[in-house]
């Protein structure tokens, strides 16, 4: 494996807190932190898919909620259509199925959306990845048969081997898995030959194809990986929440991701894990005391910013990687 | 000896300017061409396109006595052509020896693997290690890029370059911006080089030039108006007029 400095310890710290303390409140009789816990899991698995893109390919992809929307479609439609008839080839509750097309049809929306995208810089490329992330909104928004703009209830959670999703604790056990799997995948990726040219691309774009590397075509293939691990973090949401509206793919959810990602730690392992934490932690507690909660975590996201290098990753230990 | 590299009526304008006006020209296997020519001639313009960076607007590139004039650029990397950059190039926050290993990787097969870390490939560690042992950088290796000096950064330029394992290789000023002791010591890697790589050189060091170089064609306002040994050049009449300003 890869060498074991001071943020390794860390990331393992605070991994194990996150596993073990929602736990403990469980088990004392509190379900309110493993439901809070379940959810910051499953979106850090959302943030770490884009910090693959955002963090090591320098790609700002304003459009990721767009796959999450996508994931919990893909539990919600087949089930939809088991209890309400209509469309008999979708309609299930097998688990495997769902997961399969909330993948599938991710990487695929990554595909065809990151093909053109990725033919624009900088500016272009946010806006761009907006776009298409606001044309899925709308269609899902236009569709009546899905609930349109009121949402999807999802009446039964995925129907999975060996774990029951019913239970609070197993989908807990279920998205925390993903989400550290979700970390080595990239962790992996990126230092393979594959992550090298990523991350070349990124720091000189015009060295790596003087080089002789199709760099589009390197960064296509980060974005399809980052698309379609965000759509099965869409689908843990959609059991999650057992409900999916055309609301959770708005670009402020986007921009929420992006968040999570900067102000954990761009190009970090556990950095987007930390911005996420942050951000459930911050939405949950101040939520309840004024509607203006996001102004707090603006200012955060400022200060971090503006003075410290590496995000909160950066903060606690220190600066560099 | 066959010409590596064969230019033909090569033209590209921006605007108005026509910054290639015709360009004819033949690099042959093995030998080190110089071109000179004063500022705005065009000399980093047609280095661009003879790397693919941009495409000319009429003319014709053959490299290997293939023709390459619309081949993407990464693709004549991979036919063997590289080049250096008057303006360093390099990525700044990778160390100095992840740089030179992206090189030598990117002619090891293709790099779309995903598992095995990179930096534990033996074969490809070492042999970018060696380059840099080569160029004089050797116990740089681990720093990270953004930490050398402008003189290393050029040292590091040319590493990369010979890592690329490019038969041809467009060196766009290396000397830019270095003092007469780096100068020196490039002018000397650069002998030692010659021979085994066949180099187009753009310098506006003449002293650099005249003792590098095997031919030297010059360019002005996009035109080569002469190409010759340095002896031949400098005795061309037209060249002392509109370059070295001597009647």
């Amino acid at each position: 494996m890869i060498g074991f400095g001071k943020s390794s310890w860390v990331t393992l710290a605070i991994m194990a807190i996150l596993l073990v303390l929602p736990m403990v409140f469980y088990w004392n009789g509190n379900t309110f932190y493993l439901s809070l816990a379940t959810r910051l899991t499953i979106l850090a698995i959302a943030a770490v898919s884009l910090n693959l893109v955002l963090g090591y390919g320098g790609l700002i992809s304003f459009g990721h909620a767009a796959y999450i929307g996508f994931g919990a479609y893909a539990v919600g439609i087949p089930t939809y259509h088991v209890f309400y008839g209509g469309a008999e080839g979708i309609a299930t509750t097998n688990g495997l199925f769902q997961f399969g097309v909330a993948v599938g049809i991710s990487a695929l929306f990554a595909l065809i959306t990151g093909a053109i995208s990725l033919r624009t810089k900088g500016v272009y490329f946010i806006m761009i990845t907006m776009a298409f992330a606001q044309m899925a909104y709308y269609m899902f928004l236009s569709i009546e048969e899905y609930g349109g703009d009121d949402g999807l209830v999802i009446e039964v959670r995925s129907k999975l081997p060996l774990v029951d999703l019913d239970n609070p604790m197993e989908l807990f056990v279920l998205s925390y898995v993903s989400l550290v799997v979700a970390m080595l995948m990239v962790r992996t990726i990126i230092h393979s030959r594959f992550g090298m040219v990523l991350q070349g691309a990124k720091g000189n774009n015009e060295r790596m194809v003087t080089l002789g590397y199709n760099s589009y075509l390197y960064r296509l293939v980060a974005f399809t990986i980052s698309g379609a691990m965000c759509g099965f973090a869409g689908a843990l949401m959609g059991n999650f929440s057992s409900f999916i509206s055309p609301e959770m793919m708005a670009w402020s959810r986007s921009g929420e991701l992006m968040f999570m990602v900067i102000l954990g730690g761009t190009a970090t392992t556990l950095g987007p894990v930390l911005g996420s934490a942050v951000f459930i932690v911050v939405e949950e507690f101040m939520s309840s005391y004024t509607v203006y909660w996001h102004l707090p975590f603006g200012l955060m996201l400022i200060g971090i910013v503006l003075f410290v290098r590496g995000g909160l990753m950066g903060l606690l230990v220190g600066k560099g990687r | 000896m066959a010409a590596l590299l064969e230019v033909r009526n090569l033209c590209k304008s921006f605007g108005g300017v026509a910054a290639t006006d015709g360009v004819d020209l033949d690099v042959l296997t093995g030998e080190l061409h110089a071109i000179i020519g004063p500022n705005g001639a065009g000399k980093t313009t047609l280095i661009t396109q003879l790397s693919g960076a941009q495409k000319p607007d009429s003319g014709r590139i053959r490299f290997k006595g293939h023709g390459i004039t619309r081949m993407p650029a990464y693709t004549r990397a991979k036919a063997g052509i590289t080049r250096s950059f008057q303006i360093t190039s390099l990525v700044l926050d990778m160390s100095v020896l992840d740089n030179v290993a992206l090189a030598v990787q990117a002619h090891d097969g293709h790099s779309f693997r995903f598992l095995k870390p990179a930096r534990k490939i033996a074969h490809i560690r070492d042999t970018a290690r060696d380059w840099l042992q080569q160029v004089g950088l050797g116990d740089r290796v681990d720093a990270p890029t953004s930490e050398l000096s402008h003189g290393e950064h050029r040292l590091m330029e040319i590493a990369i370059a010979l890592a690329s394992g490019a038969e041809l290789m467009l060196l766009d000023e290396p000397m830019a911006g270095l003092g007469p002791d780096e100068s020196a010591r490039m002018v000397t890697f650069l002998k030692g080089i010659k021979g085994t790589k066949t180099i187009l050189l753009i310098e506006h060091d003449m002293d650099a030039v005249f003792a590098l170089a095997d031919r030297i064609s010059v360019l002005v306002y996009g035109k080569i108006i002469a190409t010759g040994t340095p002896d031949e050049i400098r005795a061309n009449a037209d060249v002392r007029h509109a370059y070295l300003g001597e009647e």
